[in-house]
């Protein structure tokens, strides 16, 4: 990468995670051989502005940057706040309600009001007749004139953008084709939305929704991302941007103006492609990644440097979104979740929060229900003169009190340092239920697993929860708190397609198959191609899914086999050997005589880019001991009142051991170390904690 | 006693076993009724009682109340036989002894600890087809449970840990699709096992003591809960009384009455009044009933915790040889209906007590609708399943369009799934308009399927209700649409003669079905909705113009927007 950099002049590449409270920027200064990181409130009315003054906070001259690699929340924020383009349906004659009738389900187990509004009202959702049989038969061919005309409909009512969703459309694309020429002969802009295009896979609803909140958002986001490059061009910017999809691999702008759907949890995946990296560096390649933000708590699941990935994610209630992401448990427990004492004399904590504004009772900005800060403030583990995030001068630690006193205490007859020691206990209990879900759930020994903390809390509960779900010890990266924008940096270009194919594999076409593989490999080289970003190396990774006749949920079936010279060399024994090792790892025992059934090929073509080592991040060698101290402070671990020693983490040397209890602070987040527990320094700047013994 | 924080943990702890254990047959179960539509439930029970102590979240409501009946006849068994030992699993499906229908096998396994029980777990699901007249087993016509499916006496499935495989063969050799049955039993095992390895950990990490403290301490605080709600109730008494169509046999409406009475902390659901046994399949157990109360309790009061402890402030007072309260070898295969119906009564009963947490009665029909044949090369295909409806008006706004059942938490398939798997094509699968009860807030609306057959010839059967009794709405909000049930012959479109109940209707190639499910009842006077809201509502095509006319006293002018004059005249309100 080093004659890139000296040829151009560009040494600088830029990994930016806008979140929702701040930007956080990591700049790998590539001819320098160093990196820096810089955090700046984000402006949500126009992201770009707060992207570009965090960049320009460490770069002075954006000629020199090669690369910006972006992880946005443009996506997720317009579907969750509805402000999406306006948006019109074009769909098979009696199936306009598709949309909105679901997969007839209800917001909750328990409870009978629930609300659902579509994100395409039902007079924007036209029929046209055409139709096309499961087995991929056009029983009737579509009629160009009423395609023409139902888009013209949808312009008069000021649609912006146009998605074609047809029933069966994965079996045979024809009619959705012709539908599409048609639309955009009178369809003034890009923004069309093809369902056969974006996830030819059986399953209507999910298609349709996919579909749709792919169009709403190709305005938003194509207007967002133009607005972004410009600005960075104007500045005298001349390399590349890409962007994060939620499977953690990047793309380029261009296809993320086309599929900006899959950008709908952009930055998480970062973090969990960051976490990865920076486990595997460190030895640790199988991690329970933890972010802890102010209203939710995140956990991902990384086996042998992997993270697993979900075929789909619900944005919002009926709200589905059926591309591959990374797997993420979200449960309500940030460090703004509210503590509470039910009607039935319960200690409840979450999932309601106080999110950052107002936020804790701490900060003084009118709350005054108790958060899991504002109990880690009571303890003494966060320091009350030194607020991370640097918005606050400093914490309100008798106002914290007092409102756990009421609200916690009194009702459970306890003291107030016991009942914030609860709030964090119950807290912690429900992480360690996400992390088991993820792990033991799974068929994960925890003992094999680390935990890696991100964000600016989840390092105050590492020890806890490794303790609580035995794990091996919690690997705290050097700068938690902008982990995701490093994730940017480090994420590698990654093209995924689905099919579905829906034949036993006694009556599967083999060379047909072949040939799909072939075919998705090289649309996926060739978007890789078109990105114009050079690459150490590429791979592509085939998965079936598949089942027993008779069952509808699938397994993934990962191929071993590649398309190299033009052929994919798959064979019927190499499936079934491959479908009878995914099976009995999942349900532990095969079902003898039953035919089996291949539903999906999935393709997925992964462009490496450079790596960076990250030792470029560790201490420098000049670091003591003595230089990182803080003195003291008073602590509860729960039991009792202790002094814990307290160092400014990012002056610890290489080499470190920092016995619990005791507190390592650093501008982005706070790490507590319990009795019993040992933290060590890595030759990268980690901070491993675990037991002492 | 327990201190609060470990409770709190605990609590999640053995919430999480209920819920991985749902998880694991979801994922592995064959037919679609459980891994789709979550027809099923895990759960762990008192050793002595059978009660619930802890149930998963995802699992199907009505089974909450449900199971601990079924443990308890277990419990019953082994004390007769006195030969219960560790590892056996009890495997059975008798309705009347246990709640529900034929179609839901359970699976109890006592949990040892110390040679003793320290308590049980139970997995229940329901089989895609175990015998009987009819493919899939909802029978409309049957007068005993030996025309429902074939029914199974607790018994050991697994004896000491080794599988009796003979139990299987006589269940495998029983259903129109023993691959199916397979599967799925192999899925409770295996759910099973899971739960048991969880519970041990657990036990292990906090001791049995603890634990058994804890699962105590959760039920006297649902017992709390609910008493401090029943008493934020007005004291009195309040009657409701809804009709079942028929019972499939006979063309005779049938009564359920309900009298709740309220006094300081307790309640008492009294069903005098209500019909006599029928000859049809729409009688329930007295367990069924208990059940189903239990599921409308929950619903009105969300946060109480899903354990027995809910329903020990309440009594009951089931007439003997009513609808309500069956016994061998009376049909129940529609017990789906009533218990539908019994959850409407309670929301309309105490919605004249407490008109800010009811809601008005959702679509209330399962509407099971099957279409079966062979297929050209002679193989036999069962196409089965439930269909969606509206949900009612309540306090914060309209009635969800297309909901899933109260007593379930059922996702519907996706009709490319169904039209992949069976010889049949979808003309329709739509919103039905003007079918959602009118009212300050509109019952959600009813959908619209219509079915086509692609094979030679095929039989259609439908086990539903609703098409003569309409969901009714709360606090002068009307109802629903009826339920509508249409088939087509070559002489022209036909209507059951027992409105939702029909058998064997024979289908040739190119002929349809078309289902049209109920909206749910309005809440709050029609007259009092927003005029601007109804003019969206037609706008939308969820109500007609001439409907807002009639129901809503709104007029609109020609471009759809309210005129005022016009609505004030009709609304009286000029």
């Amino acid at each position: 990468m080093s004659a890139t950099t000296t040829d151009t002049g560009q040494r600088y590449v830029i990994g930016v995670d806008v979140g929702g409270t701040f930007t956080d920027v990591f700049v790998l200064d590539e001819a320098a051989g160093k990196a820096e990181i810089a955090k700046v409130p984000t402006t949500p009315a126009d992201q770009s502005e707060g992207f570009l003054e965090g960049i320009r906070a460490r770069v002075s001259d954006l000629g020199e940057v090669m690369t910006v690699v972006h992880g946005t929340t443009v996506a997720t924020n317009a579907l969750l706040e509805r402000k999406g383009a306006r948006t019109g349906v074009i769909t098979t004659s009696g199936f306009r309600d598709v949309l909105e009738m679901r997969r007839r389900d209800r917001p909750r187990t328990w409870g009978l009001w629930g609300t659902f509004d579509p994100i395409v009202p039902r007079d924007r959702r036209l029929e046209v007749a055409e139709r096309v049989l499961a087995d991929g038969t056009v029983r009737e061919a579509v009629d160009p004139d009423a395609v023409r005309a139902a888009a013209r409909e949808l312009l008069d009512m000021g649609c912006e953008a146009l998605s074609i969703v047809f029933i069966n459309a994965y079996a045979n694309a024809e009619n959705e084709q012709a539908a599409k020429q048609a639309a955009l002969e009178v369809w003034p802009n890009e923004h069309i939305t093809v369902s056969s295009e974006i996830l030819p896979e059986i399953r209507e609803f999910e298609r349709a929704s996919t579909a749709t909140l792919n169009a709403t958002l190709q305005p938003t986001v194509g207007r967002y991302l133009g607005a972004l490059e410009r600005a960075l061009r104007e500045d005298g910017f001349s390399g590349e941007v890409l962007i994060v999809q939620s499977n953690g691999g990047v793309m380029s702008v261009d296809t993320a103006r086309a599929r900006p759907v899959r950008t709908a949890l952009s930055g998480p995946a970062a973090g969990v492609i960051a976490a990865a990296y920076i486990g595997e560096a460190a030895g640790f390649p199988n991690l329970v990644t933890c972010d802890m933000g102010g209203t939710s708590f995140d956990v991902s699941l990384v086996a042998d440097g992997r993270a697993s990935l979900a075929p789909q994610t619900s944005i919002g209630f009926g709200m589905i979104v059926r591309s591959p992401m990374i797997e993420t448990i979200t449960i309500g427990a940030g460090g703004g979740s509210i503590a509470r004492v039910d009607a039935g004399g319960l200690l409840q904590v979450g999932p309601e929060s106080a999110g950052s504004d107002p936020g804790p009772v701490c900060y003084g900005l009118g709350n005054t229900r108790p958060t899991v800060t504002d109990a880690n403030v009571v303890l003494g583990r966060i320091n009350a003169e030194r607020p991370i995030g640097g918005r606050l001068d400093r914490l309100d630690v008798a106002g914290a009190e007092a409102a756990i006193r009421e609200t916690i205490a009194e009702p459970l007859g306890l003291d107030v340092i016991a009942a914030a020691d609860a709030i964090l206990r119950v807290a912690n209990a429900k992480m360690a239920s996400a992390i088991r879900l993820v792990s033991i759930e799974r068929g994960h020994d925890p003992k094999g697993f680390a935990a890696m903390p991100f964000g600016g809390g989840g390092a105050l509960h590492a020890g806890a929860l490794i303790r609580d779900v035995g794990l091996s010890r919690a690997v705290v990266p050097r700068f938690p708190g902008v982990t995701s924008a490093l994730g940017c940096v480090i994420a590698d270009m990654r093209h995924d397609h689905v099919h579905t194919i829906n034949r036993v594999l006694d009556d599967l076409d083999i060379e047909a198959l072949d040939a799909e593989m072939v075919e998705q490999a090289r649309e996926g080289h060739r978007v890789l191609d078109r990105a114009g970003v050079a690459f150490e190396s590429r791979t592509e990774e085939f998965e079936l899914d598949m089942l027993y006749l008779g069952q509808t949920h699938t397994v993934s079936v990962r191929l071993p086999v590649t398309t190299e010279g033009g052929a994919s060399g798959i064979s019927r024994e190499i499936i079934l050997t491959a479908f009878e090792d995914s099976y009995r790892a999942a349900y532990g025992r095969l079902l003898e005589g039953i035919a089996t059934r291949v539903m999906n090929l999935r393709t997925a073509v992964i462009g490496r880019r450079p790596r960076f080592d990250l030792a470029l991040l560790a201490p420098v060698g000049d670091a003591t001991m003595a230089a990182a101290a803080r003195g003291t402070r008073r602590v509860h671990t729960g039991v009792e009142w202790v002094a814990a020693a307290v160092h400014d983490r990012l002056a610890l040397p290489v080499g470190a051991l920092i016995p619990g209890p005791a507190i390592l602070e650093q501008p982005d987040a706070t790490i507590y170390i319990e009795p019993g527990l040992l933290g060590e320094v890595d030759g990268f700047g980690n901070v491993l904690i675990a037991e002492a013994s | 006693m327990i201190d609060p924080v470990t409770l709190a943990v605990l609590n999640g702890r053995l919430e999480q076993i209920a819920d991985e254990m749902d998880a694991t047959l979801f994922r592995s179960a064959f037919n679609p009724i459980i891994a789709e539509a979550h027809d099923a439930s895990h759960g762990l029970y008192d050793p002595e009682t059978g009660d619930t102590l802890v149930q998963g979240k995802s699992g199907l409501p009505i089974f909450v109340g449900a199971m601990s009946f079924a443990v308890k006849a277990v419990i019953t068994k082994a004390a007769r036989d006195g030969d219960m030992e560790e590892g056996d699993v009890y495997i059975f499906n008798d309705p009347y002894d246990g709640g529900t229908h034929l179609s839901d096998f359970r699976l109890v396994r006592p949990v040892y600890r110390d040679g003793a029980v320290f308590c049980y777990l139970a997995s229940v699901g329901h089989y895609h087809d175990v015998g009987g007249n009819v493919p899939g087993n909802y029978n409309p016509v049957a007068t005993e449970s030996f025309q429902e499916g074939f029914m199974m006496p607790p018994v050991k499935l697994f004896e000491r840990g080794r599988l009796r495989q003979d139990i299987v063969d006589i269940m495998q050799a029983n259903s129109r699709l023993p691959g199916s049955l397979y599967g799925d039993l192999n899925g409770q095992i295996n759910a099973l096992d899971l739960g048991v390895a969880r519970l041990v950990e657990l036990l292990d990490e906090y001791g049995d003591g603890t634990v058994r403290d804890a699962m105590a301490e959760l039920k006297a605080r649902a017992a709390t809960l609910m008493r401090a709600h029943i008493a934020d109730l007005p004291d009195g008494v309040y009657g409701a009384e809804d009709w079942l169509d028929n019972d499939g046999i006979v063309d005779e409406p049938l009564k359920i009455a309900l009298t709740i009475r309220v006094e300081g902390e307790a309640m008492t659901l009294d069903f005098t009044g209500t019909s006599p046994a029928c000859l049809g399949p729409v009688n329930i157990s007295r367990s069924t009933t208990v059940a189903a109360c239990y599921v409308a309790m929950k619903h009105m009061f969300v946060e109480v915790p899903a354990n027995s402890g809910v329903l020990e402030p309440i009594d009951f007072s089931i007439p003997e040889d009513s609808v309500l309260s069956v016994t061998a070898p009376k049909p129940v295969g529609g017990y789906t209906e009533t218990i539908l119906r019994l959850i409407d009564l309670v929301f309309i009963a105490l919605a004249q007590a407490t008109p800010e947490r009811v809601n008005a009665a959702a679509y209330g029909t399962i509407n099971a609708l099957s279409l079966a044949g062979y297929r050209e090369d002679g193989r036999r295909w069962v196409m089965f399943s439930f269909f969606g409806g509206g949900h009612g008006g309540h306090p914060e706004g309209d009635g969800l369009n297309h909901g899933n059942a109260p007593i379930s938490t059922a996702t519907i398939p996706p009709l490319e799934i169904l039209e992949a798997a069976y010889p049949v094509m979808f003309r329709q699968w739509a919103l039905r308009a003007d079918s959602g009860g009118a009212g300050r807030h509109r019952g959600g609306l009813g959908a619209v399927y219509e079915i086509e057959l692609l094979e030679k010839q095929a039989n259609a059967f439908l086990f539903g209700e609703r098409g003569r009794f309409a969901p009714p709405g709360v606090l002068g909000g009307g109802t629903g649409a009826l339920n509508k049930f249409r088939y087509e012959q070559v002489d022209g479109e036909h209507a059951p003669p027992m409105a939702s109940k029909m058998v064997g209707i024979d289908l040739a190639r190119g002929q349809a079905v078309r289902l049209e499910s109920p909206g749910g009842g309005g809440y709050g006077p029609a007259l009092e909705r927003d005029p601007a809201r109804v003019a969206e509502d037609v706008r939308l095509g969820y109500v007609s113009a001439e409907a807002a006319r009639a129901a809503y006293g709104v007029a609109l002018d020609g471009a759809g927007a309210v005129d005022r004059v016009a609505t004030q005249a009709l609304r009286g309100t000029g």
